[in-house]
């Protein structure tokens, strides 16, 4: 007789991603509804690591919130100072040593290598290339030691300060030592670099880091399945990463050629010599790409300040008081430098009422600081323009369409950090 | 620099001077003040306007002003800071809604999509609802936050705590127990303070 016709009713489903998941890098939660293994719409729920720091900075004086900084993008640390040591010095007309400058520029440098590092290797890491991760932590570790022994902490360094940064280099890089896992050949070899100063170690690592570059590109940039899990996937027109407001490496994957080191250079950009690298394709591959020209820059743009900053020793902090801090050697033998110790440390400096918004070329983006102050001690709102939070927002669009084994894929080129998106 | 910041208010005031309320150039850097109802109007005009085109909105935040030192305006304000990658420029646009019990502002979603999260943070933190936004929800604070955060008469510490209960074996909410502190007194100085010749 007449044919049966069976219609099976297929319904959209929702499933819940994060917060706790390994590829959330951190806790995003993300509710995706698909239909069968397509994503139809993302919608992330932030907010899980939202600190306040906007208010807390409300509470605390000018000084006492650099170290909040280092909490935001917490893979970036010292970017995060720079924008906001920025935004003060232009408030209160400051002007910064240039030896400082060129400090601050070579850190952050250093600072856009850890983070890229940590990017490809956990991206890797989540669409399934395990080795990634642990090449490139071999490297962040060097770097690490960097931060270290010119801050004294591996992460949240605290270094930059309005008018300048903490202190100067370091004359001599600290050792491993003889213990009872290491013997006296194994310590050699550790320590091979470590004889001479900051400089030389951050020398010596310059010069060994474009062939570990070139390692991580045998492994992944003609890498079949890297480019099966990477071409094509996410996709963003350069007049959509516009609208969407992104920047940084995101924008310039989708063929934007756009650096605020560039563009608008602050500190002493305009004076060194890099390269700017432009995807076409606007997909993951690119962006992964990008990434990778980028720290062969930072590690050129590097070479450059460490030659500058050996030739010309000098002040790395303001001597304007009422900013920064007089020495300590002063601070004893001289009535006038203890006042300004004391004022500084007890009520803060007080910055002139006005705005004014600094951005900087974090190594995910624009990370800008819009500072507002009406006189006092403290400021009165401070706004932070982290990259990410406008990164997230674009994810819905970049997501829908794509299975869901590419939702990972997606939040890696994004490069994610929680901490700098909840703020 | 300030050569470039010239020709910028030169084209704001020749394209859209009678809707700009007040222009302020301090610091190097330029801000417009709008009001509500000339808001979208200007937007538009600078996105579009090929001498302007500020393709890119690179953030977007509210401001409560009521404890400003000597604040005489509205109390809330929103403040976008724009970027234009043809001309490399950028600039700020300030606009404060009228009402303060029920500030209203009209969204600007439509003209650059990346305001929509930033307009949700906005009315999440400041409670600034904007007119014609398609999904205005809580961003950053917790599902069912009473309150709006950043608002400068609610507390630092907040008023509701969270701890885990033994007996109902779930988390509760109580009220805050912390003891409000200020280690460093916040201090406007005036305007003489410290100089050689104040007592005189």
């Amino acid at each position: 007789m007449g044919r049966l016709i069976v219609v099976a009713e297929i319904k959209n489903y929702t499933i819940n991603f994060g917060p706790a998941h390994p590829a959330a890098h951190g806790v995003l939660r993300l509710v995706l509804e698909l239909d069968g293994e397509v994503v139809v719409r993302a919608d992330p729920h932030i907010g899980l690591l939202h600190r306040g720091t906007e208010k807390l900075c409300e509470t605390r004086t000018w000084l006492q919130s650099v170290p909040y900084m280092d909490r935001l993008d917490y893979m970036s640390m010292m970017c995060n100072e720079h924008a906001y040591c920025l935004a003060i010095e232009r408030l209160l007309g400051q002007d910064v040593p240039l030896r400082a400058q060129y400090i601050r520029v070579m850190m952050d440098e250093v600072t856009r290598i850890l983070n890229h590092l940590l990017n490809v290797g956990a991206q890797a890491l989540d669409i399934g290339a395990m080795t990634m991760v642990l090449y490139t932590f071999r490297e962040r570790e060097d770097l690490m030691d960097v931060y270290e022994a010119l801050t004294g902490a591996r992460m949240h360094a605290a270094y930059y300060r309005p008018g300048g940064v903490y202190r100067d280099l370091p004359d001599r890089m600290p050792k491993y030592q003889q213990n009872k896992f290491k013997n006296a050949d194994d310590i050699k070899v550790l320590n091979k670099a470590r004889d001479g100063s900051l400089l030389d170690f951050i020398d010596d690592f310059t010069q060994r880091f474009p062939g570990y570059v070139d390692d991580y590109e045998t492994l992944l940039t003609d890498n079949r399945i890297w480019k099966q899990r990477t071409v094509g996937i996410g996709v963003v027109s350069p007049e959509r990463a516009l609208q969407l407001g992104l920047t940084g490496p995101m924008l310039r994957g989708s063929g934007v050629e756009w650096d605020l080191r560039k563009k608008q250079p602050y500190e002493v950009y305009d004076q060194l010599d890099f390269d700017i690298p432009v995807g076409t394709n606007g997909d993951c591959y690119d962006r992964y790409l990008v990434r990778i020209e980028e720290m062969r820059q930072s590690n050129l743009i590097i070479r450059q300040c460490i030659e500058w900053l050996r030739a010309n020793p000098g002040p790395v902090i303001t001597d304007n008081h009422k900013v920064a801090p007089p020495s300590r050697e002063a601070m004893k033998s001289n009535m006038e430098e203890l006042i300004h110790h004391f004022k500084l440390f007890t009520e803060g400096m007080h910055v002139p009422a006005g705005e004014a918004y600094a951005a900087i070329e974090h190594p995910k983006g624009e990370f800008g600081v819009w500072a507002v102050s009406d006189g006092a001690n403290k400021p009165y709102r401070i706004k932070l323009r982290s990259p990410g939070f406008a990164h997230l927002s674009a994810v819905n669009e970049m997501m829908t369409g794509h299975m869901i084994a590419d939702v990972t894929a997606i939040i890696g080129t994004i490069d994610l950090v929680l901490g700098d998106t909840d703020r | 620099m300030s050569d470039k910041l010239d020709r910028l208010a030169q084209q704001l005031e020749g394209q859209l001077g009678s809707r700009i309320s007040q222009t302020i150039c301090r610091l190097g850097e330029l801000t417009i003040e709008v009001a509500p109802a000339q808001y979208l109007a200007v937007a538009h005009g600078l996105r579009d306007h090929p001498a302007l085109k500020f393709e890119q909105l690179i953030d977007l935040s509210g401001i409560d002003y009521s404890e400003f030192t000597g604040w005489q305006g509205k109390r809330f304000g929103v403040v976008s800071q724009l970027m234009s990658l043809t001309h490399n420029w950028r600039l700020r646009i300030r606009v404060f809604a009228d009402d303060e019990e029920f500030p209203v502002l009209p969204s600007v979603t439509e003209i650059w999509n990346s305001a929509n999260w930033y307009e949700r943070e906005a009315f999440d933190l400041f409670g600034i609802h904007f007119d014609g936004h398609s999904d205005l929800r809580r961003m950053l604070t917790d599902y069912g936050f009473v309150g709006h955060p950043f608002r400068k008469d609610f507390p630092i510490f907040g008023y509701v705590e969270m701890r885990y209960d033994a007996e109902q074996k779930r988390v509760v909410y109580q009220p805050v127990t912390i003891e409000p502190r200020e280690v460093t007194p916040r201090i406007v100085r005036e305007e003489q303070y410290g100089k050689a010749n104040s007592r005189g």
